[in-house]
């Protein structure tokens, strides 16, 4: 099934008699997701607006993410948040996984930028929700409810995101000297003052990772502030710009699982310890990606995010929610999806 | 006039069982005399007014669970308040109702500033969170002009905005968590490191459910370093058209200010009159005001200025000094107390695309007319959402009616060009019945689908966000098994 139409997504989704698994660019599969027939986005495709004076783009679901890259980069524009999406991702997978890359640190996660959407639920209804302007308040943000739901509410059929200037310069300061565990607070005191930070990474080989963004003199001037911050934690260097592409999710290897862990930068530490050296650390210390074994399960202290398995074989494994929790999500899950046609999601 | 439901005769007859119910549950937190009461009944929506059955303030989380707990076994409707400056009748009661205020619920619970987040009770004001994180560095960046009053957990009902939200988001972008009491009475903790949990983002939906989803007592906020300065710019315009153009030239410059506040010249006017701010006696006027070291600003208004010079400002005032900058925003700041001056008002907060805004302020300039009505705009221009004041005088028979019509019909000129009826103050009762202009019946419906997750019998301000026709089953269904009971 590859609808060329959100009508006839719709059709499809109303006469589907078993369940289906939508899928794009296979932005952040997960192990155990995608048990239905296949129900391909690709074709639903194009901008419907795009206002570069407004901040505002609104695009089909199934269209690439690279598409959406250079539409804005040709007005000097880019999405109000950093995508970390593949070569192949949709923007509607990227949006349905809230792929959002270090500067969610400054900017937000795709979910605040998307200021609208459009999308199909399990019965076949067309749904809007938000629409395209950055403020509004009007009804209950379904917008966030669906972005990040990984399709289990309903289809995505339209997005429209905030836009943003692309900085005209970029400079990243590294202390290559640190561990992981070291950088959390080096990236911490830097994400603590007037710096307007757009990245607070730790990766191997490059240690821990800041990048200014903005106009020239303005950079030269919070990176100079900078340095002289941190050098109480090292020594303090220019670092490569091209770096930061490597904070994404791996694509799933032989030689392991790869964990994606949540916590509080001061929590980071303490975790790390019951952690080989992680494949890197994103949003000062908020975001840990670890490769372990396949199938072992970390041991870790208490903390106040959560760990889940992003690769390996099925069944994947679901972080604890707790009751309440989860009997609101089940029955969301059924009002949006009586029949269960969205099952296939995971 | 907006109309309310008829309240619950079940619950009235019970009037007195329910007080003493609640009495012994949180003796000492009941307030039910009328003449008490009656503080609680409106918010800053003061046309519409009612007194509720009774006002509970408590201390706790535990409390307000063993409150909605209760009320939710005798079936008693609850409106949830946090310092009932709503502007959209958020927290307007009804006769058959609960307060539940949470202004005694004003604790911060914990700062971490290496982790940027405070966690405070909701009923903590707004401007009092920036003030606990003051002499670390941070402050809390939703500036909501009722700062000073609003409270956190109002913030989360409405997700209220501010004038610096171009740069730094509304309320939804900076909540990382909330402890939430449902109307069984039950606790769920949602959010997480960074606002975001394992599963569905709960916490998204909850953030401006106006009090429909369940009484938050908790949050936890993002909070984030104080920038090194500061400095507004004024630009007078011959034209509201050309002020709106150098709007959207500033923004396709690649400049994000933190922010842009349109006045035309109705308000220009009216502050000068008011508070003497020096302003000069043109038809548009922007403050734009940027942030950074001095270099830094520097850079940008210099940028600012080549750009607004094309468009051949009547002024371009830059301020050199701490006190020239106040006296840039003191006209803004005085904007609402001059209208006050004026008559009666009501404040709308439609928002509509940048683009669109020469052609609708040239529609509300047509609309006022045709009404008899002055209306003067003030609002944040960057982002589109306006703020048209419409003045009325309400001692005069029908002003009050005329008012709200042409109030909707501003509103339905927003929507039309591709906007939204209201930006940052909330549906409430206010802008209820207009909802069906905005969306399709399926579109309420999958919103009305959450409210039935969350609140099955539909006991929590319930008569508010839907049209009253169009959420009356179920409201009603709940009146029906309660007479089916009795």
């Amino acid at each position: 099934m590859r609808p060329e139409s959100e009508a006839e997504l719709a059709h499809l989704i109303r006469s589907a008699r078993a369940s289906l698994s939508i899928t794009g660019g296979r932005t952040r599969h997960w192990p155990g997701e995608g048990q239905g027939d296949p129900l391909d986005m690709t074709a639903l495709t194009g901008v419907t607006l795009y206002e570069p004076e407004a901040l505002t783009l609104v695009v089909r679901a199934g269209t690439p993410l690279e598409t959406v890259r250079r539409t804005l980069a040709a007005e000097g524009q880019m999405l109000g948040f950093e995508p970390a999406g593949n070569g192949s991702s949709t923007i509607g997978g990227v949006a349905a996984t809230n792929a959002s890359g270090p500067r969610r640190v400054q900017a937000g996660a795709a979910r605040d930028a998307l200021i609208g959407v459009r999308f199909v639920d399990g019965q076949g209804n067309i749904i809007r929700n938000g629409g395209r302007v950055m403020k509004n308040v009007t009804g209950y943000d379904l917008v966030k409810l669906m972005t990040g739901s990984r399709g289990r509410l309903g289809a995505l059929s339209e997005l429209s995101f905030r836009t943003a200037p692309l900085p005209p310069v970029t400079r990243t300061l590294a202390l290559p000297e640190l561990d992981a565990a070291a950088a959390i607070p080096a990236l911490s005191s830097a994400l603590g003052g007037p710096f307007d930070v757009s990245g607070a990474a730790w990766l191997p080989g490059h240690g821990a990772m800041i990048r200014l963004e903005g106009l020239g003199a303005s950079v030269a001037s919070r990176a100079a502030d900078l340095t002289a911050r941190l050098a109480s934690f090292g020594a303090v260097r220019d670092g490569d710009n091209e770096a930061w592409r490597l904070c994404c999710p791996s694509e799933p290897g032989a030689h392991g699982d790869t964990w994606r862990i949540t916590c509080r930068p001061s929590e980071a530490p303490a975790l790390l310890a019951h952690l080989p050296e992680p494949l890197f650390l994103d949003w000062g210390g908020a975001l840990i990606h670890v490769l372990l074994p396949p199938g072992q399960v970390p041991h870790l202290p208490r903390f106040s995010g959560h760990a889940r398995r992003i690769t390996g074989g099925a069944p994947g494994l679901v972080p604890d929610l707790d009751p309440l929790t989860a009997r609101l999500e089940r029955d969301l899950r059924h009002r949006f999806d009586p029949r269960g046609i969205f099952h296939g999601q995971n | 006039m907006m109309q309310m439901p008829q309240p619950d005769a079940s619950v009235l007859a019970r009037r007195q069982d329910i007080i003493a119910a609640l009495q012994d549950e949180l003796p000492g937190a009941v307030i039910h005399d009328p003449a008490e009461t009656r503080a609680y009944e409106c918010d800053a929506l003061s046309a519409y007014r009612c007194p509720p059955l009774a006002v509970v303030l408590p201390h706790t989380t535990d409390e307000v669970s063993r409150l909605l707990r209760l009320c939710h076994e005798l079936r008693v409707p609850v409106v949830p308040r946090g310092a009932g400056t709503s502007l959209a009748g958020g927290s307007m009661p009804s006769r058959d109702a609960v307060v539940i205020g949470l202004s005694r619920m004003t604790e911060v619970l914990e700062i971490s500033p290496e982790d940027r987040l405070i966690r405070v009770q909701a009923g903590r004001t707004n401007l009092s969170v920036s003030g606990a994180v003051d002499s670390l560095g941070f402050f809390y960046a939703p500036d909501p002009s009722s700062q000073l009053a609003c409270a956190i957990g109002g913030n989360i009902a409405m997700n209220s905005g501010g004038a610096h939200c171009l740069k730094y988001g509304v309320t939804t972008n900076n909540l990382l968590g909330v402890t939430m009491v449902l109307m069984d009475g039950s606790v769920v903790e949602l959010g997480g490191p960074m606002g975001e949990g394992p599963g569905l983002d709960l916490l998204g939906v909850v953030c401006g459910s106006e009090g429909q989803l369940g009484i938050v007592t908790e949050a936890t906020l993002r909070i984030l370093p104080k920038p090194a300065g500061a400095r507004p710019v004024l630009i007078g315009f011959d034209s509201s058209e050309t002020a709106g153009a150098c709007v959207a030239a500033i923004i396709r410059a690649g400049i994000i200010p933190v922010a842009i506040e349109f006045m035309d010249s109705p308000c220009i006017r009216a502050t000068e009159a008011f508070a003497g701010a020096g302003y000069p006696d043109c038809e548009a006027l922007l403050i734009v005001e940027v942030e950074g070291t001095p270099p830094e600003i520097d850079e940008q208004l210099a940028l600012i200025r080549n750009i607004a010079m094309r468009f051949e400002p009547v002024e371009f005032r830059e301020s050199r000094s701490e006190d020239e900058a106040r006296r840039i925003w003191l006209g803004r700041k005085s904007a609402f107390g001059a209208m006050g001056q004026m008559g009666d008002y009501i404040c709308l907060d439609g928002t509509i695309p940048v683009t669109a805004l020469p052609s609708v302020l040239a529609g509300i300039g047509d609309l006022s007319r045709q009404y008899g009505l002055a209306v003067a705009n003030v609002f944040h221009a960057g982002d589109g959402n306006m703020h048209p004041l419409i003045i009325y005088d309400a001692n005069q028979p029908g002003d009050l009616d005329r008012a709200e019509a042409l109030g909707a019909d501003i509103l339905r000129l927003c929507v039309e060009v591709g906007g939204c009826l209201t930006g940052e103050h909330g549906v409430g009762i206010e802008k209820r019945d207009l909802m069906s202009v905005q969306f399709d019946p399926a579109d309420l419906e999958a919103q009305m689908r959450v409210k039935d997750t969350f609140d099955p019998h539909w006991l929590l301000n319930a008569a508010k966000v839907f049209p009253l026709e169009v959420s009356a089953p179920r409201r009603e269904r709940r009146l029906n098994r309660t007479a089916d009971a009795a």
